[in-house]
This record gives C-alpha cells, structure tokens and sequence, in this order.
C-alpha cells in the first residue's frame, strides 16, 4: 500500500470532510416547518445522521473514483495488481468504526425516543378517554377490550400504541382529547368534551393535545409531516398520539397508508390556532352544534356513507367527493 | 469418499448416452434437468417479467407527471403499483439473482457436473411460469390485486377478492419454487464440491448463496403461512385477520415481514456474491478481505431475521419493540458496511479494466453507498415514524433493489454472458446502457427522498400540487430507465445470435467456471477438474503450469 498519502494530507482531507458533513448536516434545509415540541427532536436526529453520512458517503465515494482514476488499467499494460489478500488491523478498524456509530445512534435514537413521549402511549391518563370513546366503540367491535381496559388500567397500557406523553408533559392529564377515525378517505375528529365533529382538526397552540386513533375499515395512517408524527389508525386498536402544536398554522393530515384508490385523495387538515381563535372556534360550534343524539344510533351495520350521516352530516358525500374535496381545501402555501 | 462418488456417478451416465451432446434451441422450453439450462430458462423468463414490471412503472410514472389523477383509474393505478412490486420482486430479481445465477453457476464453480436434486430444480423452476400468468390472469378477472405487494389485510380482504386470491396462490408457487430451490443449494454446496475445494477455497458467491439459501428457508414458509391464512379469510368465511370478528390485523403485517424483510436480503446477498466475483477480475486483483466478505454474508443473514418489526414502526408496536429494532436493524449496517469497504480496499492497487460488467458494479457501489445509509436513517424509528410510508422509503429501496441488485444482475450478465453463450456482449452498447441506467436511477430515485421528507405519501394516485416539479423530474428519470433498456436487450439478442466467439476464458478470471468450454460441455467437463489455485489469486507469481494430476493450493 505504497499509495497511502502522506498524514498531513490525511488531516487536510479529513478536517475538510468534516467541516462539509457539518454544513451539510445542519443546512440540508430538506425537512418541512416545525410545527410540534417533537419535531426539533427529530430533526436532530436527522441532521446528526446527516452529518455521519454525508462525511461516509464522501470518503467512500472519494475512494471510489479515486481508484477508478488512479488505478485504471494504462494502455499496453496487461499485468496484474497488486496481490494484496486483506489487512486485519484495517479491517478491524472498518468494522469497529460503525459498530460505534450504529451503537450511538441506537442509544440517541432511544434519548429521542423517550423524549417524544414513546414509552407512555396509553398511560394512566387515558382511562377517561376510554369512556368518552362510547360512540366508536358501537361501529368497531372491541367493546370486550374497551371493557377490560376500564377495568384494568396495566391491561389498557398494552393496548394503546403510539406515543403518549412526552418529557415536558410527563405526568399531566391533556389539555383537550380529539377522537380520530380514520374511514375510506375521510378523516373525522370527534371533541368527547363538547360533542363537536368536524372533518379538519382544530387544536390551540401550546396545549398539551391526545389524539386517540382508530379506524373504521381498513388500516389508514394519521400523519402531519409538520409535526413529525405519524400513527396507524388500525381497525380493532387504539393508538394514542400526543403532542404539543408549537406554530400557529395550517397543516395537512395526510394518510400514509395504502387505504384504496382514492388514497391519495385522503388529505385534510389541522389548524393550530392561537388560544383566542381556539376559543371562537370552539364557542360558534357549540353554538351551532348538531345534536349528538344521532351518533348514539346503533351503528353495528352502519355502510360509511351512514356513519358519516350520522356522525358529521355536513361532510355527507361520495367518498370520492370528499377525497377531491379535501384536496382541494388544502392550503398549500402553508406546507412549508 | 462420498464426493467422489456423487462426482463420477454421471460420467458412467455420461458414458450411456442418456443426454445428447448438445441441447437444441427447443430444449429450453422443456422440463430438462441440466442446471445449465435450468439457470438460463431463470434468467430469460425473469428478463420478460423485468419488461412487464418495468411497463407498468413507466405506467405509474406517467399518471404521476401530473398531480390529479387524469391517465389510469385510481383502481388500475393500485393493481400496477401492486404487481410491479410484486413481479419485480418475484419474478425478476429473486428468479434472476438466485435461480438464474445460482444454478447456472453454483455447479459449474464448485466443480460438480450438475445440481444434487436435478428434477427438483426443474420442478422448481416450472413452478415459476405458472405464478406469472396467476398474476397476468388476474388483470383480465377483476382488474388484478390492489392492496399493494403487503396486502394488507383488512384492505385485501375487501378489495378485488378473486384477483386478490390468485395473487396469494401466485406467492404461494413461487415461495414454494424458493423452498425447493434453496435445498438444493445447500446440499449441493455442502457435498458437491471437488474433493479438493476447501469451504474457505470456495468463491465467494457460493457462500453468498449459503446465507441465501439459509434465509429462504427460514423465512418463506411464514410468508406462505400467511397467505393461506389470507386466502381463507377472503374465500372461505375465516377471521384470522378480521378484528370485527375477533382477529387481528397486526399478526399478518408480523408473519409478512417476517419473510418480506429477510427477502430484501434474498435479493441483495447473491449480488453481493456476483460483486465478490466481478470486482477482482477486473481490477485484476485478490479479494480484499475474503474471510470478512463470507462472514459478513452469514451475519446479515443471521441478524437479517430479527429486523422484521422495522416495516412497522408506526403500526400496532409496543415500545420496546421500536426500541429492539431499531438496534437490531442499526446492527445490519455494519457486515454491510465491511463489504462495502473490502470491494473498495479491492478496487484499491489494482489495474482496472473499464469493462461493462465491472461499471456495472462500481455503479452499483456507488449506488449501495448512498442506499446503505439513508436505510440506516431508516432504521431509527423515532426518525422512521416522520418518514415511513412515504416517497423518502420509495427512494431508498429503490436505490438498494435497483441501484443494487439490477445493477448487480446487470453486472452479471455483461460478465458471464460469454460463458452462458459463447460469445461476447456489445462493449460500447453496454456503455451506452450503463451510462443511461446510471443517469436514470439518479434522476430518478434522488428527489423521492425530498418528496416523502416534506410531506408525499407512497402508493398514491394524486397528490398535492407543491410536489409537481420534483415529480416530474422523476418521470423524466423513469423515462430514460426505460429507453436504458432498449440498447441491452438489442445488445443481448444481437449478441447472442452473432457476436464475437468468446473462447474458454476471456476475462482469464480464476474461478473454476473458466476453466471448461463456453457455453460450457453437457455435464461441464470431459474430466473433473482439480483445484490449482485459489478463486482470486491475482498479481501473484504464476504458479508452475497446472497439469491437471495434483492439486495445487497455495495457501
């Protein structure tokens, strides 16, 4: 290995590679606005592992098309390279080296993890919530799970998925629970304490908010690419999904899973209101409220074109409509 | 000694006349035995399922250059997203990788006259062609699956029943074709070698083809057990995974990625075996590293069972589970990243020839590079559950399954063609067909990523129009991988029929395959061949001349 360059060009060219991977890593600009406590988080996690891969991808590539270069065959010249069979201390240190790293970004990951809340998906607090869910619990039938789960909080913890409460809001009861169905291809947000039900998600900002999912059909999956979360809304389980809404806004919700044809077409949105418009929304809801008399029908048979009658009759369309519809409602400049 | 007889056993058969001295142009189409025709029969019936697959993505992309959906129904959209995935996976690169590759090669560089299970391999390949045209049927009886290449049930359950159910029988034919397939492998490897080949004197794609075979047997009878489970479900009144009844949806997504994860290494292992034997024939050098390369084949293969749960992060996942795999899937990394390192240390000092097949394999590094890492993102759930289920997943596995595996399989062809025919590919063809798929898996892989970060789902039909341009470059990208195509099989068919006569060796590689006829004789050799020297010994000092009496093994 005549061809190792000298140390001081080493160092040149690792000190370069490094300060490129850290430009790289903090300035991909690739990830949407943070619109929750999570998705700092997250984000630092991405850029941390943007950071370690831009610096291997470089290195890696560079010893690529070094070699392509530098060692192609000259012309004339039909003999054979160098016979090297291998290097044990070089191997050892390229396969130590990520073993490091993989094993760092494992234990962060699980920093990050714990910090997002997802250890404590259905904690104690959801014991209430479970009872505010009646009206679901008549379409999907988990009426024995529902039962145990109340009588049973440990039983209830293994049931809900998702994430709970988060590292600021530890220990806290949430400061507004939504009921989220997910049904082919509409999302509906149910609010247990004021009966409102409403096709987009309204929640105020800096409040702790739980979200318990689930679904109607088939498996659909709540995401909010600005929130950095996403949680499969299954058919048959609860999964939790708690946050803290941090920028005032308009944000898609965008299923994720694969849920028919007008998947695509499964898109609405969540509107982070200050505290004020919280309260205004809220009050001219309330006001104009349907009676929720009519969710509280028997439903076991109910085809979804019924259930969304009875549960939010202003959104009572073809399914297909209401895809194009909420496509079509989508605020895009406020994506970004 | 048991080798020895298996070897000798067919040169008495040789000797009766049972086969002609050449197969005919219609043997191929026939239930014949030879691992030779078997492995070609693999190889060009996957190539047409590879332009049936690649039809339908051009398909797809061309819905997607506009944000409505205005060009497919949004039902046909799903059934070709659907069998895309699942011919290209089924029916191109696991028939390719492992039953093309591995049969025609395995005997031929061992040094073994044919398969051990000869009937079983053919069986094993006729159950193939009827999976496809399960698959082809099920367009024409219901518009074909729709419930993506998971099948998520409750979806499947309740979407395009019949076509739904032939496509379960259609996995079902080829899991069974891989059982039967890997067996073979394994015992053809284990006894067959020439009595002189020692385990760590074999090429390195036999031990690829070890781990290979290890973890379809592991794995596809789950895939199978849940399929039949989904097919009663659907046909015969049973609610294994209906949760209105009683079942549970999660279980399926459990026992499917229990196969589904360890088939991405069905599909990447065996190329890494073809990159460990095209990487030092034309650097003209030793593989860097061989112990690590053949370890590092049997770690994936170990740790690429207990990753599944990495496919479910945002599902039914307790805790802890995120959490175990999360590291085991970290884990993976790192035989990963020795491979990678090794081919590079290989690449390293030699003399490089820029031959199709070894662009072909530098291309897939490169590729592997960028894939390995943003699948090590991947893996970290709390960032996997942003991510997941978007166009950022589309990107990376297309990055390792086309920037890896095509690229391998092309790799492959461009360096074994000369054995399996005779004769030589086009050279500046195949440069001009590198150069446009480089070209085109870059355009058209890249920008996934940033689509699925900022916010755009997989599977969709539609989509928001802030992700146009991005898209659009795509199905630019898509466009070229198609037109890509066109100069190989021209280059393939063209060659085959009138290119240059090849002779026994035209690479002077080391492996046991160049040292027999090409296309090799029926039953490979007139006389077994003894084992003169290692599968890479590159740039050492030539041996004194091998005389064919003693075995040589310079160690």
């Amino acid at each position: 290995m005549k061809q190792i360059p000298a140390p001081l060009l080493t160092l040149v060219i690792g000190i370069v590679v490094t300060l490129v991977s850290l430009w790289v890593g903090q300035n991909n600009n690739m990830l949407p606005v943070q619109a929750s406590e999570q998705a700092p988080l997250v984000d630092d996690l991405f850029n941390v592992m943007v950071t370690i891969g831009t610096a291997l991808f470089i290195v890696v590539q560079g010893a690529i098309v070094y070699s392509m270069i530098r060692f192609r065959q000259r012309k004339g010249d039909e003999t054979d390279g160098l016979p090297i069979e291998g290097n044990l201390p070089l191997e050892v240190f390229w396969t130590a080296i990520p073993a490091v790293i993989v094993v760092g970004l494992g234990l962060y990951s699980v920093v990050v993890f714990q910090e997002m809340g997802g250890f404590s998906p259905g904690g104690h607090h959801n014991h209430g919530t479970m009872v505010a869910m009646a009206p679901q619990k008549s379409v999907i039938d988990v009426a024995p799970l529902l039962s145990q789960a109340s009588e049973d909080d440990l039983f209830s913890k293994t049931q809900v998925y998702g994430f709970g409460a988060g590292s600021q809001t530890l220990g806290n009861v949430p400061d507004l629970t939504v009921n989220v169905v997910g049904m082919q291809y509409a999302w509906i947000f149910t609010y247990p304490d004021t009966n409102i039900v409403d096709g987009e998600l309204h929640v105020p900002v800096g409040q702790d908010v739980q979200l318990m999912i689930e679904a109607k059909d088939v498996i659909h999956s709540f995401w909010v690419p600005q929130f950095r979360l996403k949680q499969d809304a299954l058919p048959g389980e609860t999964a939790e999904l708690r946050f803290v809404a941090t920028r005032e806004g308009t944000y898609p919700v965008v299923c994720a899973e694969l849920c028919g044809a007008y998947h695509g077409g499964m898109r609405t949105q969540v509107i982070v209101h200050s505290t004020e418009d919280y309260a205004d929304w809220m009050a001219s809801r309330v006001a104009s409220a349907t009676p929720t008399s009519t969710v509280a029908q028997p439903m076991e048979n109910a085809t979804d074109a019924e259930y969304l009658a009875a549960l939010a009759p202003e959104l009572v369309q073809a399914p297909v409509q209401i895809a194009q519809m909420s496509a079509m409602n989508m605020d895009h400049a406020s994506l970004r | 000694m048991a080798q020895a007889d298996i070897s000798v056993a067919p040169v008495v058969a040789q000797g009766g006349h049972n086969h002609p001295d050449k197969w005919k142009w219609y043997d191929y189409f026939t239930f014949n035995v030879d691992h030779k025709v078997i492995g070609i029969q693999y190889l060009v019936t996957s190539f047409l399922f590879y332009l049936v697959g690649g039809f339908m993505a051009v398909l797809m992309r061309t819905e997607l250059a506009t944000p409505d959906s205005d060009f497919l129904t949004p039902e046909l959209y799903n059934a070709f997203l659907t069998n895309h995935g699942t011919i290209m996976i089924f029916l191109w690169i696991v028939p390719a990788a492992i039953g093309g590759f591995g049969n025609y090669l395995i005997p031929l560089m061992i040094g073994a006259r044919d398969m051990a299970f000869p009937k079983l391999n053919a069986i094993a390949f006729w159950l193939n062609p009827p999976a496809g045209a399960l698959l082809v049927v099920s367009f024409f009886v219901g518009g074909g699956a729709q419930a993506g290449w998971t099948s998520y049930p409750p979806l499947s359950e309740i979407t395009a029943n019949l076509p739904q159910t032939l496509w379960c029988l259609a996995l079902v034919l080829v899991g069974t074709s891989s059982i039967l397939g890997s067996v073979n492998f394994l015992v053809t490897i284990w006894k067959m070698r020439v009595p002189s080949m020692a385990w760590d004197e074999m090429p390195l794609f036999c031990w690829a083809m070890v781990a290979t075979a290890i973890l379809a047997l592991f794995a596809t009878p789950v895939l199978a057990a849940a399929l039949i489970l989904l097919v009663f479900d659907i046909n015969f009144g049973t609610s294994f995974f209906k949760p209105d009844a009683g079942g549970n949806v999660v279980v399926y997504q459990h026992l499917f990625w229990f196969y589904s994860h360890p088939a991405v290494y069905l599909m990447i292992l065996p190329i890494f075996g073809i990159m460990s034997e095209v990487i030092p024939v034309h650097a003209r050098k030793p593989i860097f590293g061989y112990k690590a390369i053949a370890y590092s084949s049997m770690t994936i293969c170990l740790v690429g069972l207990f990753v599944w749960v990495h496919h479910m992060f945002t599902s039914g996942t307790a805790p802890w589970m995120r959490i175990f795999f999360t590291i085991s899937t970290l884990i993976v990394a790192v035989p990963t990243g020795v491979k990678i390192f090794s081919w590079v240390a290989t690449l390293w000092g030699g003399k490089i020839r820029y031959t199709t097949a070894m662009l072909f394999a530098v291309g897939l590094l490169s590729m592997f590079v960028f894939g390995g890492l943003s699948g090590v993102t991947l893996g970290a759930a709390p960032f996997d559950i942003h991510v997941h289920d978007t166009y950022y997943v589309v990107g990376h596995f297309h990055y390792v399954l086309f920037g890896g595996s095509v690229f391998g399989i092309y790799a492959g062809i461009y360096h074994w063609f000369p054995k399996m025919t005779g004769r030589m590919l086009n050279e500046p063809l195949g440069k001009v067909h590198f150069v446009l798929t480089f070209i085109g898996t870059i355009l058209t892989f890249t920008p996934m990523h940033s689509l699925g970060i900022q916010g755009m789902p997989r599977r969709v039909a539609m989509y928001d129009p802030q992700f146009t341009d991005l898209n659009q470059l795509v199905t630019v990208g898509s466009y070229i991988l198609a037109v890509s195509v066109i100069p190989f099989y021209i280059n393939v068919i063209w060659s085959w029929m009138a290119g240059k006569e090849a002779g026994p060796n035209p690479w002077n590689a080391m492996t046991m395959e160049w040292t027999t006829a090409s296309p090799p004789i029926i039953e490979n050799w007139e006389v077994l061949p003894v084992l003169t020297h290692g599968p890479y010994d590159y740039g050492f000092e030539p041996k004194e001349a091998a005389t064919g009496e003693e075995a040589l093994v310079p160690k």
